[in-house]
């Protein structure tokens, strides 16, 4: 996969380098002064400016990959004032066993962020695993017969993530449902749930000081940063679910239509309804179906164009009416 | 594919040790493919890590190991046995999915799911608090699926009585299960559908009876699994090409249904195309729109939906 290294002499002798220091930093109980860790690494350079700038990076480097680097103060203090080491209890993972069923719907599990956003930290997260003894060969997997997926196929996916991962405020264009101009909006994000196979964030809203649910499809260009890491505060005991739940579920169906509906026809409205008793109409059915909110529903009705129509209510008979007009304006 | 860096190979290294250590001893050619290697790359991997060395102030080599006769032996690792912790973003990919797993119906390992779990959370201490963060919904069908459960698992061919929307068609079929498949959300059996001769998917949550034949499913050898990572639309040459106007009331048709392009118009408006098998469902759906929605091509569906119209009001006309 990788270009062959002879070509690469440089990003050889860095990887080395770092191997090397990441090495010396868990062999070492005491903190080791930066020019300590000059003398025992091989690879840095004499000068003292060009060593700092390389070991900068390099520190940098491991921090990214997850090492835990510490720093410390140095006994006896001499003319430098702080070390570094690793601690190898914060760096190893703890001891993990799998049984083969869990092993098996550990390897299920890795697959489900295939060509998804988390795809990379899940075969990365796979490895260590691995390196840990666990054996995870597809061959072993008896939940054979699912297969699940999850996709992130909204841009927005990545930063809200790291921005729920970091607790960072953002801003965002955001063209709400019937809105015909995007609005910027600033959030204290709290979670992002998918529901329905969409994503959505949950926080809140600056702007309007209360809890919203943003959906992720919705959001125009780029998700912005403007806070620090740790400046977000998720209010104790809120669940992200519950809060999107909350926002996206229908309104309790108070209401009852009375739909006159063609046989072979509406089936989409009979699964829903009650066969009630026929009435002045000879060749249709008669049905009560309970709805909630008339626009939604008129629309749901127009649907079935000349299959279906409402006896009552006459309001939602009337939004059916209009419906239907629209589509010969 | 960008090429990997220092970092993404320094990543492997510190996982390869632990991995033969683990191990006591492991085959090049296993230990290759494990990594996604070719053996000479892991040789070379193999070398680096044998190279290095550290002063201290004397030379000496950390890590020594041998590969001798295609087997790999790491007789000193020193510090680096054991592979590094999972990040934030490591353990919240496995625990996020491995929680959605828990809410899929017809997985009946739940035990070993639970278990997984628990271990994975432990295993990654600080770093699987941000997980919690991340969840996922899974729609649950309307029945039970025990049923289904039982069929995957004796290998028997089910009759199902499922809705078809876009037809509003209530249809009857024997199908012969293949898999459950878990996609934006949804679940869906995937099967051989005797009646279509072919392999198609059919959402849960449309299922409207299923029974359990006795007769064993006989899938055809050649019968083409869904590949789920191209998604679940498979454009075909014979799909007719649709053009929609929706206005900005109307813009969710954009987000609910898979289009090819999408192009902004004055006022919020949006000119959608897309491609379909069968448009039946596009003539419902331009009469659920009314004001909001136009079908702009092709002129043959456009004629039929204002039909659609013109025979819904005259059955209103007439009540």
């Amino acid at each position: 996969m990788y270009p062959d290294r002879e070509g690469e002499p440089m990003s050889r002798r860095k990887t080395e380098r770092l191997l090397s220091l990441v090495v010396c930093l868990l062999s070492t109980r005491r903190y080791l002064t930066a020019e300590q860790i000059r003398q025992a690494v091989a690879g840095y350079p004499e000068h003292s400016e060009a060593f700092k700038r390389m070991f900068e990076r390099d520190k940098e480097e491991l921090r990214e990959l997850g090492i835990p680097l510490e720093t410390g103060p140095l006994t006896p203090a001499g003319h430098e004032d702080i070390g570094y080491r690793v601690q190898r209890q914060a760096y190893e993972l703890p001891e993990l066993r799998l049984e083969a069923d869990e092993a098996a719907v550990l390897g299920l599990a890795a697959r489900v962020w295939r060509s998804a956003e988390l795809a990379e930290a899940a075969a990365g997260a796979l490895l260590k695993l691995r390196a840990a003894g666990i054996d995870t060969e597809p061959g072993a997997d008896p939940a054979r017969a699912i297969e699940p997926r999850l996709a992130t196929t909204e841009p927005a996916f990545g930063p809200l993530w790291q921005a729920v991962r970091d607790r960072r405020p953002v801003t965002f264009s955001y063209r709400a449902a019937g809105r015909s101009e995007p609005q910027a909006r600033e959030l204290e994000p709290w979670g992002v749930v998918n529901r329905h196979g969409r994503w959505y964030v949950a926080g809140r809203d600056r702007g309007r000081d209360a809890v919203r649910v943003f959906r992720l499809g919705r959001i125009e260009g780029d998700v912005r940063f403007c806070g620090p890491p740790g400046s977000v505060t998720v209010p104790a005991g809120t669940d992200v679910r519950e809060v999107v739940r909350t926002w996206d579920s229908a309104p309790p169906r108070e209401n009852t239509a009375v739909l006159r509906v063609r046989p072979g026809a509406g089936y989409g409205l009979r699964r829903y309804g009650t066969a009630a008793p026929a009435g002045d109409w000879p060749g249709w059915d008669t049905i009560t179906v309970p709805y909630s909110e008339t626009g939604w529903f008129a629309d749901h009705v127009a649907s079935f164009g000349a299959g279906v129509v409402v006896a009552e209510p006459p309001d939602l008979r009337d939004a059916v009416i209009r419906r239907l007009k629209g589509v010969l304006a | 594919m960008t090429p990997p860096t220092s970092a993404d190979r320094l990543r492997r290294l510190l996982a390869l040790v632990p991995y033969v250590v683990s191990r006591k001893a492991a085959g090049l050619a296993d230990t290759a493919a494990a990594f996604g290697l070719t053996e000479r790359e892991l040789v070379d991997d193999l070398n680096l890590l044998w190279c290095v060395e550290l002063r201290d102030p004397d030379p000496y080599c950390p890590i020594d190991l041998s590969y001798e006769g295609g087997e790999i032996v790491v007789s000193q690792a020193e510090s680096i046995g054991r592979p590094l912790r999972l990040a934030v973003d490591e353990a919240s990919a496995l625990l996020v999915a491995l929680r959605m797993l828990a809410d899929v119906p017809g997985l009946e390992d739940r035990s070993a799911l639970s278990r997984l779990i628990a271990k994975l959370e432990t295993a990654a201490g600080e770093a699987a608090g941000p997980s919690t963060q991340v969840a996922v919904q899974v729609d649950r069908p309307a029945g039970d699926t025990a049923q289904l459960r039982d069929a995957l698992e004796r290998g028997r061919r089910v009759h199902l009585r499922y809705y078809v929307p876009g037809r509003d068609e209530a249809t009857e079929r024997d199908v012969d299960p293949m898999r459950l498949l878990v996609v934006e959300g949804r679940t869906y059996l995937e099967g051989w559908c005797r009646r279509a001769d072919g392999v198609r998917l059919f959402r849960l949550d449309r299922v409207l009876g299923i029974e359990l034949l006795d007769v064993a499913a006989a899938v055809p050898e050649d019968a083409q699994p869904v590949d789920v990572d191209q998604g679940l639309f498979r454009p075909s040459a014979a799909d007719v090409h649709v053009t929609l106007e929706i206005s900005p009331a109307g813009r969710w048709v954009a987000e609910y249904y898979p289009c090819e392009s999408a192009e902004e118009l004055a006022d919020g408006w949006l000119r959608v195309r897309l491609r379909t098998p069968d448009v039946s469902w596009v003539r419902r759906l331009a009469l659920r729109l009314g004001e909001d929605g136009r079908v702009i091509a092709p002129e043959e569906l456009r004629a039929r939906v204002r039909d659609d119209a013109t025979a819904a009001l005259a059955a209103y006309a007439s009540g």
